[in-house]
């Protein structure tokens, strides 16, 4: 079972959300594998007592030009639909940041004058806490590419656990790439204007993809009530309210899980991972 | 003409709240939202009217099945699993055509889709240059660099000064759009362990892009120990504080109210990003 936890919004509190989840399994018999797939700035590891003594490197093909063999006939830019290759008259200009890795330079170079090479663009790590597995992807600083990383982090899915997916926040493919494929997804928001204009941004995606979702409400207790009216409109179930409180941010700020730091929320965490399985079986 | 991006690295620090607030100290400006897929400025700013452009970008590859013989080259070849059964998964295509390239009966043509929208609004605060990407789409780094684009070119014929970009979140591809060539990066960051480190992964952008960067410390008074941390990891880093602001729901009744906060009330949190508005322009100078 894989349960994503998202928001359009950054900073709604998807990673505190995630991490909660899974430590409040992680006494049971539940065996439980969370996976950090906002690569671009991984947090959740900072709420785990883990340490990460696995890596693997993440690298996109590029494509690497033999001098000797190329005619400059300009076949590589033509097919190029990222502009990663300039061919002038005596040189090949290879921009490495933009080539996505199609291979189709290469395949198609009627001199067979390419071949590609692996160029790094990040890592994933590993490590576990008791019955935890925990992954993580880190994008290195500088690079366009999320979505390769992402997808490499989501090879580490042990389909025999329960798997937990922090999500990065936003709309576009990085997104799309970490919460395909789930069962389930949590979109964690706030009751502010933003909050709301997020959420619906959000509720766009997950409703392409087609995964049944529900909403966390972050910070609640203003008086604003647009979130929830949206909500009931939209006919999607208010799982778990989270009220704005200061003894709340200061564990966060202090890189301390709600469910450790505060042991009366770990009950409401379970609850929300019962009311989500139940979805799922009903689905 | 100057460009100033407000950047954070991790989300929900306080960037549109400060930009909303730099709109309204701020003379002869244009305000750009560079977070296309969340862009949230606008309800601060609360355009009077808008002018609303389809963004067409990328290509989706696509199977025609009257002309395929099912010889599944192009599955064989399409490294981003996006031909399943001779159909094209459009969400899972990159839009790179090298099945297109190679297919011998050309059964595939390669479609533009449309991508998002763009927006130029004028506002009570002056024009704002804003979009909206369509959900799960690709391309925000492209759809970013023409908020921009908009931005300079009406800059420049309005003969306005400067550009005040929100930035989006994270360090990836839109966060490179939008820092790419500006002349200042304010940084902003909360005193929480996760803030302290996305501040380092963005510090470490915008140095290897060459733009220089100001931090400010939002809701410093949630952790002070934190805040202690940033200002000496600043020291260290030879990068300026310009602000700290404390923790005041009043950012989040402004929000509610739809109003940036210096308009909202006056107080703290106002006076202080008053003195950081001014410590940006010093720096722009």
């Amino acid at each position: 079972m894989i349960v994503s936890v998202a928001s359009g919004k950054g900073g709604t509190g998807k990673t505190l959300v995630a991490t909660s989840l899974a430590l409040s399994l992680d006494n049971n018999a539940e065996k439980v594998e969370l996976l950090d797939c906002d690569v671009e700035e991984p947090n959740a590891h900072i709420f785990l007592d883990l340490k990460l003594t696995k890596s693997w490197n993440v690298c996109v093909p590029v494509p690497e030009i033999n001098e000797l063999k190329c005619t400059h006939c300009g076949r590589c830019a033509d097919v190029c639909a990222f502009n990663a290759l300039a061919v002038l008259e005596k040189k090949v200009l290879v921009f490495p940041e933009l080539c996505h890795g199609c291979g189709a330079c290469s395949y198609l170079c009627p001199e067979t004058a390419i071949v590609e090479r692996d160029r790094e663009i990040g890592v994933v790590e590993g490590g576990a806490s008791g019955n935890m597995l925990f992954f993580q992807g880190k994008l290195t600083i500088g690079e366009m590419m999320a979505p390769p990383i992402i997808k490499a982090t989501k090879k580490h899915i042990d389909k025999d656990r329960m798997v937990f997916i922090d999500v990065p926040p936003g709309t576009s493919c990085p997104v799309v790439e970490a919460i395909s494929g789930s069962d389930f997804c949590l979109l964690v928001t706030e009751p502010t204007p933003f909050g709301l204009n997020d959420l619906a941004l959000a509720m766009g995606v997950v409703r392409e993809l087609q995964i049944p979702c529900g909403v966390v409400l972050n910070r609640s207790g203003t008086e604003n009530s647009a979130v929830e009216d949206y909500c009931r409109q939209e006919d999607i179930p208010v799982l778990l309210k989270i009220p704005l409180d200061m003894e709340i941010a200061r564990a966060y700020s202090r890189g301390i899980p709600l469910v450790r730091g505060i042991p009366s929320w770990r009950e409401p965490f379970r609850q929300l991972f019962r009311d989500i399985r139940q979805r799922i079986s009903d689905n | 003409m100057k460009e100033l991006v407000v950047l954070s690295g991790k989300g929900g620090t306080g960037k549109t709240s400060i930009v909303a607030s730099f709109a309204a100290l701020a003379r002869d400006k244009i305000l750009a939202d560079c977070d296309v897929d969340a862009a949230d400025l606008y309800l601060l700013l609360r355009p009077d009217e808008e002018e609303k452009h389809e963004f067409w970008s990328g290509q989706v590859a696509s199977i025609d099945r009257e002309r395929c013989t099912q010889c599944g080259l192009c599955w064989q070849v399409c490294r981003f699993g996006a031909i399943n059964e001779y159909s094209v998964d459009a969400i899972a295509c990159e839009g790179c055509g090298f099945c297109y390239q190679v297919c011998p009966v050309e059964a595939i043509t390669m479609e533009a889709s449309l991508a998002g929208y763009w927006f130029m609004a004028s506002t009570k605060y002056g024009y704002l240059s804003h979009a909206r990407l369509r959900a799960a789409q690709e391309n925000s780094g492209k759809l970013v660099a023409l908020v921009r684009e908009n931005a300079r070119a009406l800059a420049q014929k309005e003969g306005l000064g400067l550009i005040i970009s929100d930035g989006p979140p994270g360090t990836g591809c839109p966060v490179i759009s939008s820092l790419s060539g500006v002349d200042l990066a304010l940084l902003v960051t909360e005193p929480t362990l996760s803030g302290i480190h996305d501040l380092m992964r963005i510090v470490g952008v915008c140095r290897r892009f060459g733009v220089p960067a100001l931090v400010c410390v939002n809701k410093c008074d949630i952790n002070e120990e934190n805040t202690r941390e940033i200002e000496k990891y600043c020291i260290e880093e030879e990068i300026k504080v310009a602000a700290k602001i404390p923790f005041d729901n009043v950012v989040t009744e402004a929000l509610v109210a739809r109003m940036p906060v210096v308009e909202y009330r006056d107080g703290q949190v106002a006076h202080e990003i008053n003195n950081l508005w001014r410590f940006v322009l010093g720096e722009l100078k």
